[in-house]
């Protein structure tokens, strides 16, 4: 069997992307509905009642239950990714899971999803096995390694979690790379550039900047600055909460107590943000369950006044990474966006004035798919670290670590070993001593952050040395050796020198899971024999045509099937006794391929469902903002979002 | 007196078993990827300790030590390799980080020659009674008006006068600060050119250099996060 790629996933807040070199080229692998996006959402059905493990449907099809069964379904699961337990709960103000309550402080926190309760990289895992089973599909051999992209403003424990998340789902993490790198790589590949450039990175959640420079085909990192708590996600909150004050107030209906009514008006919201990136005015029109209808237009102007104090949130960051490269917004070349959010006319004006392009007759680059190009940067990478391709042999990104490294000092002051925008891997020796005779522990509390009190940080972990011989206070010399490899992610190793006795390090991460809890927590089985392989593609492939096939057998029985035209209904009828005749078989592209063909022609069928589950879940009839535009060619990068309909 | 770490100490490949310089990162005679070397960080980049620098060179040198090093040359290789991969980039990273500075390269050479470099600590304010004595009165002075303007601004008013008089303050410190600089680098040259009695003055007017330097910074500094700008 021949050996499948490394391969390149960006683990997105709103979307997913998997993707490979195709000799010299990144190519996004396109999951089995046809789409290259696979929105990050994870529907998790009640265990069966003959026991067993709960069904777990990932993407577009996920999606679907979010209206029908909100309280079964997780997004933005990346918000939550390596927080603890506070955090999370400040979160969830706009989400509609929920925390188990039997979560205790310094706890990885727990969802509980119905019975069932998952760690938050539990559910991005889930994410993970979906996109390796759609390589897995499209190369026909099993898919074991990835790099895989995170923020580079993601933290120790972020980044941790992430890992853990690959692991979970059978992946061997060979590389962690930060989105923005990633999106220069993508960008870089193609040209012999040399210069510096900028990437401006709005996603659905995370908000990242980086400054380059490009040298040899060496991308070296200057600086990178960021906020990991907004994006797009937090403009649709913002929509979302104005229309639910709004209702309320005049028309007396808190559709808060109805989740299924708030994704239905979140949906409406990302509608209309999504529109007002192309047109000047965006409606919500829909009925209330009193039988009231709650109409309001947004004009261009009034979003973008209301969206303001958002985007200025990426003006600082992007003033302090020009700072810290030791340069000036006349210095940087090129301006790069990514993510779906910097399709935003106004966050466009923002950049524009943040790094003087227009004035300097230049315009930020856009040509690559801005939800696509941290993908393709990671299939990049991949193909570095595989030696795979030509054009990738002599490129090398050298990345740095976003923030500064330190240890809790007397007072509870910070003191930092290793400064932010340090090139990784970086490394700092401290020596560390006894304050009593016969200590044997010494107790080192590691932070990251750029506060001057500990508690004003990052808690990274604490790190107890033991089996000190017993000497006087002071005269033990404990070399410990700090590094930050290659990936951001902090290594530990102590010694002492007076015995030459390497100490033993107990590591209490703050906000992550023991090697143990991941382990247990494994989704997949790591090996499988090829034929076990082959054995499961088939499986897949029919559980999958099962899983249309069920949904078309129920369709009759939506009042959506009378508005299609007796053409579609029975070309729907042929691409199913044709599945059906290809499931029985053996030949699991045939039947791949069945499947694709009758999700095809139900896809319209699809949309008015999805249209009627909209209006039955706020109880009115119609919601003209959220149903009108779904033919329209809407990718905006949202669980919620129409990406799929096209 | 003079300290120069001596790192020519011959030791075995681990791949080829021929003996090689243990400040060597690699093999010179299969190539292979060495454990962390020994020596300085000069070492790494097969130079002697020196404060004058070809920084264009130096860049090149990084870049194409990089390129062999780095993890990700090394992602399909053997367990040990990986490792020495990932100690040996983390030490090439330090080295450049440190040299390409001139401030931190003085201190490290400094370091290296057995000079004692005060600790930084950035928390603290700073105490007027270890400031430099020439600039005695003027840094009273200035703390003054700094403790004046944190007051104002706790009580929420704004005083344009003061402001401007910090600015001045602050612009006056940071082409002092430049000044420091200056002389530093003239005594880069003293210290390499020179004979032992001119490389120990120079050694000593470094570190009173570094000391006032960082007396320097960090009241710019307190002058910066107290006008907020």
């Amino acid at each position: 069997m021949p050996q499948a790629p490394v391969v390149g996933i960006d683990l997105g807040t709103t979307n997913s992307l998997v993707a490979y070199m195709e000799g010299d080229k990144p190519v996004v692998i396109p999951g089995v509905d046809g789409s290259n996006l696979v929105p990050s959402v994870v529907a998790l059905d009640p265990i069966p009642a003959n026991g067993g493990r709960p069904t777990v449907t990932v993407g577009n099809s996920a999606r679907k239950s979010l209206i029908e069964n909100p309280e079964r379904v997780i997004y933005s699961v990346k918000r939550l990714m390596g927080r603890g337990l506070e955090e999370v709960k400040n979160e969830l103000r706009f989400f509609p899971f929920r925390l188990a309550d039997d979560v205790e402080a310094g706890e990885v926190p727990r969802l509980q999803i119905g019975e069932l309760r998952f760690t938050p990289p539990e559910i991005s895992a889930y994410v993970l096995r979906q996109l390796k089973r759609n390589a897995e599909r499209f190369f026909g051999v099993p898919v074991n390694q990835a790099v895989i992209t995170v923020p580079a403003y993601f933290n120790d424990a972020q980044r941790q979690a992430t890992k853990d998340a690959g692991r979970m789902a059978g992946l061997e993490v060979l590389r962690l790379v930060n989105e923005p790198t990633a999106a220069s790589l993508a960008y870089g590949l193609d040209r012999a550039k040399e210069g510096t450039i900028a990437v401006y990175d709005l996603g659905g959640g995370t908000f990242d900047i980086s400054i380059l420079k490009l040298r040899d085909g060496i991308f070296e990192v200057q600086s990178t600055n960021g906020d990991t708590h907004l994006g797009g996600d937090d403009i649709d909150n913002l929509l979302l909460t104005i229309a639910l004050d709004e209702i309320h107030a005049e028309h007396g209906v808190d559709l808060r107590a109805h989740p299924g009514a708030v994704q239905a008006l979140r949906k409406a919201a990302i509608d209309a943000k999504v529109r007002l990136s192309s047109e000047q005015s965006a409606y919500f029109d829909m009925e209330l369950p009193n039988g009231d209808r709650y109409q309001r237009e947004i004009p261009r102007n009034v979003f973008e006044v209301m969206i303001e104090p958002i985007l200025e949130r990426t003006a600082g960051p992007c003033k302090q990474a020009i700072a810290d490269a030791g340069i000036t917004p006349e210095q940087i070349d090129e301006v790069v966006l990514v993510g779906g959010s910097t399709r935003i006319p106004a966050v466009r004006q923002l950049v524009d004035r943040l790094f003087k392009l227009g004035e300097r007759g230049k315009k930020p680059h856009t040509d690559l798919n801005p939800d696509e190009v941290v993908a393709l940067g990671a299939a990049v990478q991949a193909g570095i670290l595989a030696d795979s391709s030509e054009k990738t042999r002599d490129l090398l990104l050298l990345d740095v670590t976003p923030l500064s490294l330190g240890i809790e000092a007397l007072g509870g002051v910070v003191a930092k070993i290793i400064q932010r925008n340090s090139t990784i891997p970086a490394s700092a020796v401290e020596y560390f001593t006894t304050g009593v005779d016969g200590q044997t522990n010494v107790a080192i509390h590691v932070v990251q952050g750029e506060r001057e009190l500990a508690s004003d940080c990052r808690s990274l972990a604490r790190f107890d040395l033991k089996g000190i011989p017993p000497m006087s206070a002071g005269l033990p010399r404990i070399e410990v050796k700090f590094l930050i490899d290659a990936d951001g992610i902090l290594q530990v190793t102590a010694r002492e020198q007076r015995s030459g006795k390497e100490a033993q390090i107990e590591v209490k991460p703050t906000y992550g899971l023991t090697d143990e809890q991941v382990e247990n927590m494994i989704i997949d089985s790591y090996d499988h024999a090829e034929e076990d392989f082959a054995n499961r593609l088939l499986i897949e492939a029919r559980n999958e045509a099962d899983n249309i096939l069920r949904a078309v057998e129920h369709a009759p029985q939506n009042p959506a099937w009378m508005q299609l035209t007796v053409e579609e209904r029975s070309a729907i009828a042929t691409a199913r006794e044709r599945l059906i005749e290809a499931r029985q078989g053996t030949d699991v592209t045939a039947i791949s391929q069945a499947s694709v063909a009758l999700d095809q022609t139900t896809r319209r069928f699809a949309e008015m469902m999805m249209d009627a589950a909209v209006t039955t879940a706020i109880r009115g009839k119609t919601m003209d903002a959220a149903g009108n535009e779904l033919d329209d060619k809407v990718t905006a990068p949202h669980p919620m979002a129409a990406a799929e309909f096209k | 007196m003079l300290k120069i770490v001596d790192s020519a100490v011959p030791v075995a490949c681990w791949s080829c078993s021929v003996a090689r310089n243990a400040s060597t990162l690699f093999c010179p005679n299969c190539s292979k990827i060495q454990p962390p070397a020994t020596g300085d960080y000069f070492a790494v980049f097969g130079l002697q300790p020196r404060l004058n620098l070809d920084l264009d060179a130096l860049e090149r040198e990084f870049h194409r030590l990089s390129r062999r090093l780095h993890p990700d040359r090394f992602a399909r290789a053997s367990d040990s390799e990986k490792e020495w991969s990932l100690a040996d980039t983390a030490l090439l990273n330090d080295a450049y980080r440190t040299l390409k500075d001139p401030l931190k390269r003085t201190e490290y050479v400094l370091k290296l020659h057995g000079a004692e470099i005060g600790e930084e600590h950035s928390g603290n304010r700073q105490d007027p009674s270890r400031a430099p004595a020439d600039l005695l009165e003027e840094v009273f002075e200035l703390n003054m008006q700094l403790e004046e303007m944190r007051m104002a601004r706790q009580m929420g008013d704004d005083d344009p006068e003061a402001a401007k008089s910090l600015s001045e303050a602050k612009r006056k410190f940071e082409g002092l600060l430049q000044e420091v600089d200056r002389d530093l680098r003239a005594q880069w040259t003293a210290w390499e050119e020179g004979g032992d009695a001119q490389r120990q003055t120079a050694q000593k007017q470094m570190v009173a250099l570094l000391d006032r330097r960082r007396y320097l910074r960090n009241l710019v500094r307190d002058v910066t996060e107290t006008l907020g700008d």
